[in-house]
């Protein structure tokens, strides 16, 4: 089974060579820390800067250069900054390359759910919906059993929609499931888990082949 | 040169009444007009229709005019970071309309660029959608939003002249660059405000046109929401 930095390890690899990528706040923004170095690759940030850096040394952060989590940041060589309606406006055009974000709930037919739980919590959606209605590659971070035990994997979402028909790929802590026209195919399973473990923890069919290899962290 | 310079926040904020709508730019506590907020506390201007990307957090930002109670709704698309807000929410004392990020940039943009609608398709399939158009275009499904109506702006950029011109640094341009001439009168703060001719034409992110009144603000706090910072030894 693995703890969140091995999902945002197992995300890093489907990070490619040239790749402009939004993360998300949580499990996505760690993985910018395991990308592989000898590969190029540029970080947007919805509020409006391209080429982020690590977070600043102690005393060097600047309250006016921050990421979508609101914490300081720097920039790399090659950054820029703009203002909130260009940076949706390259989100929409799909010039980000591939959208890694947390999930609460995820359909078999690629719904996500992760704004709003009614009578309980209303945060928003700050960029999510923006983010999944027009990004190609959209690959989901997210624990796969909520902490009542209950499957996030479903059927049907119960939880107000971020999206429809939007999600490509999960990866959790058991497994990694790819969205097909059939439902959920399961690719890989945790290090030390079993397909039956994964099958229990989902409450959605999976499409499983004879052989499920293990991944490769 | 048409002059916007106003001496004080008194001044730039005259007009502003009781039950108006009006654009406040930053992202988070990067880059609001704080001196604008703050002066909007002492004038106890109640009722207000806000329009900001987040609502501040419970003591700094626009947190300060909920705690008063003069904010009678909110247009958002991020509210988290402040137990004062959900309070009210909850309790329905404060009216909420959740938008998407990039619709609510596009409508302050549409808004200023003079465009009446717009069709995008964040929210379709979603409660975002619900009693607006919907439409296919290549393929694709798309929700109709209209642009802001306003009746103030209020950003804060690094620079501005007096001729209203304004450049902003770093990712404090975010929301401030969509809403400057988003509203019949748009009120700059800027942290240093320079005579006509001081800046470079080629620099200039907003021009003046779009800026009714300028004024330097008498004090920035800056307040840093989430400090994050790495060790030199690590």
């Amino acid at each position: 089974m693995l703890d969140k930095i091995g999902i945002a390890k197992r995300i890093a690899k489907e990070v490619q060579d040239g790749y402009f990528v939004n993360l998300g706040i949580g499990i996505p923004t760690l993985v910018a820390n395991y990308v592989r170095a000898d590969i190029s690759v540029e970080f947007q940030s919805e509020n409006g800067v391209l080429g982020m850096g690590p977070f600043p040394f102690e005393g060097e952060e600047d309250a006016d250069i921050i990421n979508a989590g609101k914490q300081t940041i720097t920039t790399l060589p090659g950054a820029s900054f703009f203002d909130s309606a260009f940076s949706f406006g390259m989100i929409r055009s799909k010039k980000v390359d591939l959208t890694i974000l947390g999930a609460m709930e995820v359909s078999e037919n690629g719904d996500i759910a992760n704004w709003k739980i009614p009578g309980k919590m209303v945060k928003g959606m700050g960029g999510a919906m923006d983010l999944v209605a027009s990004a190609e590659n959209i690959i989901v971070a997210m624990m796969h059993v909520n902490k009542a035990g209950e499957s996030k994997i479903l059927k049907k979402c119960t939880l107000p929609l971020t999206g429809v028909g939007c999600v490509k790929k999960i990866v959790t802590e058991l497994a990694v499931l790819q969205v097909t026209p059939n439902g959920f195919q399961l690719l890989e399973r945790a290090p030390g888990v079993s397909v039956e473990h994964i099958i229990n923890a989902t409450e959605a069919d999976l499409i499983i082949a004879s052989e499920i290899p293990e991944m490769v962290i | 040169m048409i002059s916007k310079k106003v001496t004080s926040v008194q001044d730039a904020l005259q007009g502003i009444e009781n039950g108006m709508t009006i654009l406040f730019g930053g992202f988070g506590l990067c880059g609001i007009p704080e001196n604008s907020i703050a002066e909007l506390v002492i004038k106890e201007t109640k009722d207000l229709t806000c329009i900001s990307n987040n609502a501040g957090v419970d003591d700094f930002g626009l947190g300060l005019l909920l705690q008063k109670r003069q904010i009678k709704k909110m247009i958002s698309s991020y509210v988290g970071e402040n137990a004062e807000f959900e309070r009210q929410m909850l309790s329905g004392e404060l009216e909420v309309e959740l938008t998407p990020q990039g619709t609510l940039a596009e409508k302050c943009r549409a808004a200023q660029a003079g465009i009446p609608a717009f069709f995008t398709p964040a929210g379709y399939g979603t409660e975002v959608a619900q009693g607006k158009e919907v439409r296919e275009f290549n393929g694709k499904m798309h929700i109709m939003e209209e642009a802001f109506k306003a009746d103030f702006s209020i950003v804060k950029a690094w620079k501005g002249d007096e001729a209203g011109n304004l450049i902003f640094k770093g990712t404090a341009r975010n929301f401030n660059a969509c809403m400057a001439g988003a509203a019949p009168i748009t009120i700059a703060e800027v942290e240093e405000l320079v005579p006509a001719g001081m800046l470079d034409p080629n620099q200039i992110h907003i021009p003046g046109i779009m800026v009714q009144r300028i004024f330097q603000g008498a004090k920035f706090e800056k307040r840093i929401e989430q400090r994050t910072v790495r060790s030199k030894n690590s």
